[in-house]
C-alpha cells in the first residue's frame, strides 16, 4: 500500500499539489509514483520566475530504467526549487510528501486546484491504471 | 549449408520436439501467397572462403595506389601493430552493446579510459562513448546546442550561461569540411534547423567580425580547427565573438593535432562549449571512409544533452569500482520519442582501437606525430614549388594554387599512381584551380620527391 | 581492475611509436597547447597486457552463447573479416579518383543486387551507418515524397505500441510526431486501432515483421492497404529480418521503404557496441530520394551516382564501407541457397528452443502463435512465487556461462527475456542452455537469494547502477588513484 495523504491534492500524471501557509502550491511526486518509477536518479526542475501552465510540462524525473515528464498542476510563478535535489534525488524516494517536494508556484488563482483529485479518488485512480 | 551445425539427425529430433512434419511448416503462419513467390535467385550454393577471398582481393588489389597525399578528413597515419592485433580479438569485436555490465567490464572500463582521454585532450569535462563520425558528430552537436538554447526549463542552473533564446540556426564560421556539413544540414534540416556558412576572408580564415554583424544570435558557432584548408584559424576571437553574441561555440577539431595544439577548453576567455570531430587518426585504417568514429566531448553543465551512450564508473555489492552504462534515460530505448537522439549502436570497435592507440602514443608520441606531420607538410609545400592560395599558418594540410583546373591534375596523377590532393572545385567555385594536399608522418622524401617529379608532367598531360 | 592511468609513471613510454619530434617554430604560439594532454604514460607491454586482459572481461559470440533477443548474436565468419583487411581496402583514401577504385566499386555494386533481390526493393542504398541512420533516411523520404506531392499536412509517423525506441526516436528526430497503435492479445496489430488512427496526418507507419513479441504479422498485407489507402507509406524495420531472409520479401509484403542491420542479419560483428551498417532499400515511389552516393554501373566502369530526389549524404564519406564489404563477404559465401536456409535454421532453433523451455516449465508469452526467429518468456509467476525478477534471473544466468536474454523487451510483457538462439548455434548449446535456464529455476524456489545476488562467478558482483547516475563519475581523475580500493569514498 503506497501512502496518500488527505491534505495534498493529485493530478492523473501523479504530481501532488499542497497549499502552503503562504497562498503558495508546493508540488511533488505520490508515493505511487516514486515507487513505479524506482530509485529516482535525477530531477530536472523549473526556473524560479519562470511562468508554469496547468497541465503543461514543468520538469522531469528520471529513474535508471525510467523517465516521466512533470507536469504543473496549477498555472501561476515558480517561486521555489528545490536545489537539494540536485545532490540527493533519492529524497523523492525518501520522503515524496516532505523533503522531496520539487517546487513552488505562486498560483493564478487556487480554482485550479479543485479540478484535482482528493486522496480517495487519487488512491482509487491508482488501483485502476 | 555455410554456418549452420546442423546435421540430419539434429533437425530430425528437434522437429519431432516441435511438433512439425518438415521446417517448412514451421513458416504456417505466414500467407501463403507472401511465401509462395518464387525468389528467383535460383538455388545456387555459396563461395567458399578461398573463392571468396580471392574474389575480394583481385578487386582491393586494383585498388592499391602509391602515396597518399589526399586528406579532408580522412588521413595516412602509421597504425602501431598492437592496435589491431588487440582490437581485432574476438572478445573485443564479437561482443554485443555493454548492456550487461557484469559480463561487458572490458568493454566499459576501456569506453571509461577512452572518455578520459579525450576529456584530456579536448579540456573538456565529458565525452560520450562515440557516434558515427565527424559528420554526425558535428550533426549532433548542433542539435545539442540548439536544445540547449531551446530549454524553457534549465536543469543547469551551476551553468549561468547566456542562453540564446531558442534559436534554430546554426552559423559555420569559414572553412568547415564541406561533407560534415553536407550531412549536418541533411541530418539537422529534418527538424528546421538552418545552417548557414559565413564566407572565408581572403587570408582563408574565419572572420569574428562577421558574427558581430548577425541580425540575431544564432545557437551556435562551429569553428574548425585547422579548418579544412588546412589553416590555423584564431579560435580564441571565435569563440570570444560567439560568447559575446550569446552562442555556444562547437569546435570540430581533429584529435591527433590536439596533440600540440590549444584544448578547445581553453579557447578564449571561456572555451569552447561542445568539441566534436572524427576519430579516423587514432589508430583507425582510411578504408574508404569507414568504419571511424564521430566523438562529441562537452561540459558537465551539458551532460544531459549529450547524445550516445556515456559510461560511469560505480560499485558492486562489495564495494569494489566497476564499470556501467549510466544516463540511459536520455537514450531511446527509455525515452524513446523524447530522446536526445534516435542513435544506439555506435562505433564501439573503432572506439577500442582508438584507446590503444593513445595508449601506444602518450602524450609525447601524439605531440610528436603531430609534430612530424606538420614538417612533412612543409617539406611537401616546398617540394612542390607552387603558389600556396592562403598566406595563413597551416598545419598538416595546405591549399596550392595550379595555372589551370586542378581535377585534370588529380586524374593524371592517379594514373601514375599518386593520390596528389583533393581538387577544391566541387565543393568551393572560386577555387577550381586549387589542390588541397596533405602529408602524414609516413610521407618520407623519396614519396614526396615522386610527387613533385611527376607533377609537371601530370599538369603538362592535364592541359 | 586498476586503469589504464594507474598503470602510468611520469616518463615511461612505448618507444617504438614516438617519432623525432621536429620542429614547430613557424606555428603561432597562440594556437599551441601549454600543457601536454594527460594520457597514459606506460610501455607497450603494460598496454597490450592491460587491454587483454580487459578483454577477457568481456562475454562475446567467440566465447560464450549469446542468445539476446532482436540483436542476431550468430556467428561473425572470420573469412568476411579477412576480405574486408585486404591492404587495398584498408588504405584506400575514401575521396580516391574512380579511375582507382574500381574494385571497390565493383563490391559495393554487387552488395546493392543482393540486398536487392533478397528485400524485393528496386533500389539500394548503402550508406546508413547504422539501422538508426536507416530509419532517418526512410522516414526523412517519406516525408520528401508528401511535400513533393504538396501533401504537407502528414507529421504522424504510427508505430506499433511494441515498437523498439528507436522507431519514434527516429520519428521525432526526423520533425514528425509519433502515434502509437495498439497491439491485440495475439500479439498482431489492432486492425481497428490502426483503422482509426490514419487519416489525412499520416506520413506513414513504421513496423518490423516479425514483429519485437517473435510473431509474424499474419495481416501484414491488411495492414499495409489501410496505411496506403489512407495516403500513407509503410516503412519496415529490417531488425527482424534474420527470421524470413529468403522466404518472405518486405517488398511482397507492401513496404514501401526498409533498412537491413547488416551487424545483425548479414554477420558483421557488433564490436562491443558498433559498427553497424543500415543500408536502405526502397521501391518505385521512394527510390528517387535515396541518400547517396550510390555506385552505378556504366559502359566505362563503375561510378558513383546521387539520386536525382536524393535527400542527400548523411556521413561525410561512403558510411561504415568496411562493413559493406563484411556483408558482402559474407552473402557471397551464403550464396542464395545458404541465405534461405539463414532463416529456416534460426526459425527452427527459435521453435525448438521454446518448446524445451515451455516443457521446462516456463511460461511463454504468446503459447499459441508460432515462434519465427526469437520469443518471448515471461518470469512474471517466478516474481510473483520466489521474489525473482527477470533481472535477476539474467544475471544468474552469466554463472553459467551464457549471455543473459534481451530483458525487460518488449515492454508489453512483463518480466521478460526475448530469446533469439540464431541459425549457427548448435542443438548441443540450445540444450546446454535450457539445462542452466531450468537450474535456475529450481535456484529460484530453492534458494532465491542465490540468484538476487548474482553473478557471482564474474570479475564484478552486481554493480550499482543507481549509484552510477545519481555520481557521475564518467572520466578518471588522479584522485581515483588514492583512494580506489577503499569502499566508502563514493566516486
Amino acid at each position: 500500500m503506497t501512502d496518500t495523504p488527505d491534505e495534498a491534492k493529485y493530478a492523473e500524471t501523479h504530481e501532488w499539489a499542497r497549499l502552503d501557509d503562504n497562498g503558495h502550491v508546493v508540488v511533488g511526486i505520490s508515493d505511487y509514483a516514486q515507487e513505479q518509477l524506482g530509485d529516482v536518479v535525477y530531477v530536472e526542475l523549473p526556473d524560479v520566475d519562470q511562468q508554469v501552465d496547468a497541465g503543461a510540462e514543468a520538469g522531469a524525473v528520471e529513474s535508471v530504467k525510467a523517465a516521466s515528464d512533470i507536469y504543473a498542476p496549477v498555472s501561476g510563478i515558480v517561486v521555489a526549487v528545490n536545489t537539494s535535489l540536485d545532490d540527493t534525488p533519492e529524497l523523492v524516494n525518501q520522503d515524496p510528501y516532505g523533503d522531496g517536494w520539487f517546487f513552488a508556484i505562486e498560483p493564478d488563482s487556487t480554482d485550479e486546484l479543485a479540478d484535482l483529485m482528493d486522496a480517495g479518488e487519487y488512491s482509487e485512480f491508482c488501483e485502476s491504471e | 549449408m555455410p554456418f549452420i551445425p546442423h546435421t540430419k539427425a539434429d533437425v530430425a529430433s528437434m522437429l519431432a520436439v516441435v511438433g512439425a512434419a518438415d521446417i517448412d511448416e514451421l513458416f504456417d503462419e505466414i500467407p501463403a501467397n507472401l511465401r509462395a513467390r518464387d525468389s528467383g535467385d535460383g538455388d545456387a550454393a555459396g563461395l567458399t572462403e578461398m573463392e571468396t577471398l580471392r574474389r575480394m582481393a583481385e578487386r582491393a588489389r586494383a585498388d592499391e595506389t602509391g602515396p597518399c597525399f589526399l586528406g579532408a578528413g580522412a588521413y595516412d597515419h602509421h597504425i602501431p601493430s598492437a592496435v589491431w592485433d588487440i582490437a581485432g580479438r574476438g572478445e573485443f569485436m564479437t561482443a554485443y552493446t555493454p548492456y550487461q555490465a557484469e559480463a561487458s567490464q572490458g568493454t566499459l572500463q576501456l569506453v571509461y579510459e577512452f572518455q578520459t582521454m579525450m576529456s584530456e585532450l579536448t579540456g573538456m569535462d565529458v565525452c560520450n562513448a562515440s557516434v558515427y563520425d565527424g559528420g554526425s558528430g558535428l550533426a549532433e552537436s548542433i542539435l545539442m546546442a540548439v536544445r540547449a538554447g531551446e530549454r524553457r526549463r534549465t536543469g543547469g542552473r551551476a551553468g549561468s550561461r547566456p542562453r540564446a533564446g531558442g534559436s534554430r540556426r546554426v552559423v559555420l564560421a569559414g572553412a568547415v569540411n564541406p561533407l560534415y556539413a553536407a550531412a549536418a544540414r541533411n541530418i539537422v534540416g529534418q527538424q528546421g534547423i538552418e545552417i548557414s556558412q559565413l564566407p572565408h576572408g581572403e587570408n582563408g580564415l574565419a572572420d569574428p567580425g562577421l558574427l558581430k554583424d548577425l541580425a540575431e544570435p544564432p545557437a551556435a558557432v562551429v569553428v574548425q580547427q585547422p579548418n579544412f584548408f588546412g589553416l590555423l584559424e584564431d579560435v580564441d576571437a571565435v569563440t570570444d565573438q560567439a560568447r559575446e553574441c550569446g552562442a555556444l561555440t562547437i569546435g570540430c577539431v581533429n584529435p591527433l593535432t590536439l596533440g600540440l595544439l590549444k584544448a578547445p577548453a581553453d579557447w578564449g576567455e571561456g572555451g569552447a562549449d561542445i568539441a566534436c570531430g572524427d576519430g579516423q587518426p587514432l589508430g583507425i585504417p582510411m578504408a574508404s571512409g569507414g568504419p571511424s568514429f564521430g566523438f562529441i566531448c562537452t561540459r558537465q553543465s551539458l551532460v544531459r544533452q549529450l547524445p550516445g551512450r556515456i559510461v560511469g564508473r560505480t560499485r558492486d555489492l562489495d564495494g569494489k569500482p566497476g564499470f556501467t552504462l549510466t544516463l540511459q534515460a536520455r537514450e531511446q530505448h527509455i525515452r524513446r520519442a523524447k530522446a536526445t537522439s534516435n542513435i544506439c549502436t555506435n562505433q564501439g570497435l573503432l572506439v577500442t582501437a582508438a584507446t590503444i592507440y593513445l595508449s601506444l602514443l602518450g602524450p609525447e608520441g601524439l605531440r610528436n606525430v603531430a609534430s612530424a606531420c606538420h614538417a612533412r607538410t612543409r617539406a611537401l609545400v616546398a617540394a612542390l614549388d607552387l603558389p600556396r592560395r592562403f598566406d595563413s599558418p597551416y598545419f598538416h594540410e595546405c591549399v596550392l594554387r595550379l595555372d589551370r583546373p586542378a581535377q585534370p591534375v588529380v586524374e593524371a596523377l592517379a594514373a601514375r599512381g599518386i593520390l596528389g590532393g583533393l581538387a577544391l572545385g566541387p565543393y568551393f567555385s572560386d577555387l577550381a584551380d586549387c589542390l588541397l594536399v596533405c602529408a602524414t608522418e609516413k610521407r618520407t622524401a623519396r614519396d614526396i620527391r615522386q610527387f613533385s617529379d611527376s607533377l609537371d608532367d601530370a599538369v603538362r598531360k592535364a592541359a | 581492475m586498476e586503469t589504464i592511468f594507474d598503470l602510468a609513471r611520469a616518463e615511461r613510454r612505448a618507444s617504438a611509436q614516438v617519432p623525432a619530434r621536429e620542429s614547430i617554430e613557424d606555428l603561432p604560439e597562440s594556437a599551441l597547447r601549454a600543457e601536454p594532454p594527460g594520457l597514459p604514460e606506460v610501455s607497450e607491454l603494460q598496454a597490450v597486457r592491460h587491454y587483454t586482459r580487459l578483454s577477457g572481461n568481456n562475454f562475446s559470440i567467440d566465447t560464450q552463447f549469446y542468445p539476446l533477443g532482436s540483436c542476431t548474436m550468430k556467428y561473425n565468419p572470420r573469412g568476411a573479416h579477412r576480405a574486408a583487411s585486404a591492404p587495398g581496402f584498408l588504405d584506400r583514401h575514401p575521396l580516391a579518383p574512380e579511375s582507382v577504385s574500381q574494385g571497390f566499386l565493383a563490391c559495393l555494386h554487387e552488395l546493392q543486387q543482393i540486398l536487392q533481390r533478397v528485400t524485393g526493393m528496386g533500389s539500394v542504398s548503402l550508406t546508413p551507418m547504422a539501422g538508426a541512420q536507416g530509419e532517418f533516411a526512410g522516414v526523412a523520404m517519406i516525408r520528401s515524397y508528401h511535400a513533393a506531392r504538396g501533401d504537407t499536412g502528414r507529421n504522424q509517423v504510427l508505430v506499433p505500441s511494441t515498437a523498439h525506441g528507436t522507431n519514434p526516436a527516429t520519428a521525432s528526430m526526423c520533425g514528425c510526431v509519433v502515434r502509437e497503435v495498439a497491439v491485440g492479445s495475439d500479439g498482431d496489430v489492432d486492425i481497428e486501432a490502426l483503422k482509426a488512427a490514419v487519416g489525412p496526418e499520416t506520413a506513414g507507419l513504421m513496423t518490423t515483421n516479425p514483429s519485437t513479441c517473435g510473431l509474424f504479422e499474419r495481416r501484414i498485407e491488411e495492414v499495409a492497404a489501410i496505411v496506403h489507402e489512407a495516403g500513407g507509406l509503410l516503412y519496415y524495420d529490417g531488425a527482424n529480418l534474420n527470421a524470413v531472409l529468403g522466404k518472405v520479401k518486405p517488398a511482397d509484403m507492401g513496404f514501401d521503404v526498409l533498412h537491413l542491420n547488416l551487424h545483425k542479419t548479414f554477420a558483421t560483428p557488433h564490436g562491443g557496441g558498433g559498427p553497424g551498417a543500415g543500408p536502405v532499400g526502397a521501391g518505385e515511389v521512394l527510390a528517387p530520394y535515396l541518400p547517396g552516393p550510390m555506385v552505378e554501373k556504366t559502359v566505362d566502369g563503375y561510378r558513383w551516382m546521387e539520386p536525382p530526389e536524393t535527400m542527400g549524404r548523411l556521413s561525410a564519406f561512403m558510411g561504415n564501407a568496411g562493413i559493406l564489404l563484411r556483408a558482402l563477404a559474407y552473402a557471397l559465401m551464403l550464396g542464395p541457397e545458404g541465405m534461405r536456409r539463414v532463416g529456416e535454421f534460426a526459425t527452427l532453433n527459435a521453435n525448438y528452443l521454446a518448446t524445451r523451455l515451455q516443457h521446462a516449465g516456463f511460461d511463454i508469452a504468446y503459447p499459441d502463435r508460432r515462434a519465427c526467429h526469437e520469443f518471448i518468456v515471461t518470469l512474471a509467476r517466478q516474481k510473483r512465487e520466489c521474489g525473482v525478477t527477470a533481472m535477476d534471473f539474467a544475471k544468474r544466468l552469466l554463472d553459467y556461462g551464457v549471455h543473459a536474454p534481451t530483458t525487460y523487451f518488449p515492454l508489453l510483457v512483463p518480466e521478460c527475456f526475448l530469446i533469439e538462439p540464431t541459425e549457427t548455434e548448435s542443438k548441443e548449446t540450445i540444450d546446454a542452455f535450457v539445462e542452466a535456464m531450468t537450474s535456475v529455476l529450481a535456484e529460484a524456489a530453492s534458494n532465491p537469494e542465490l540468484v538476487r545476488s548474482a553473478p557471482h562467478t564474474l570479475p564484478s558482483k552486481r554493480l550499482d547502477d543507481v549509484e552510477a547516475a545519481r555520481r557521475l563519475d564518467l572520466r578518471w581523475r588522479p584522485a581515483h588513484a588514492s583512494h580506489r580500493s577503499d569502499p566508502s569514498t563514493s566516486g
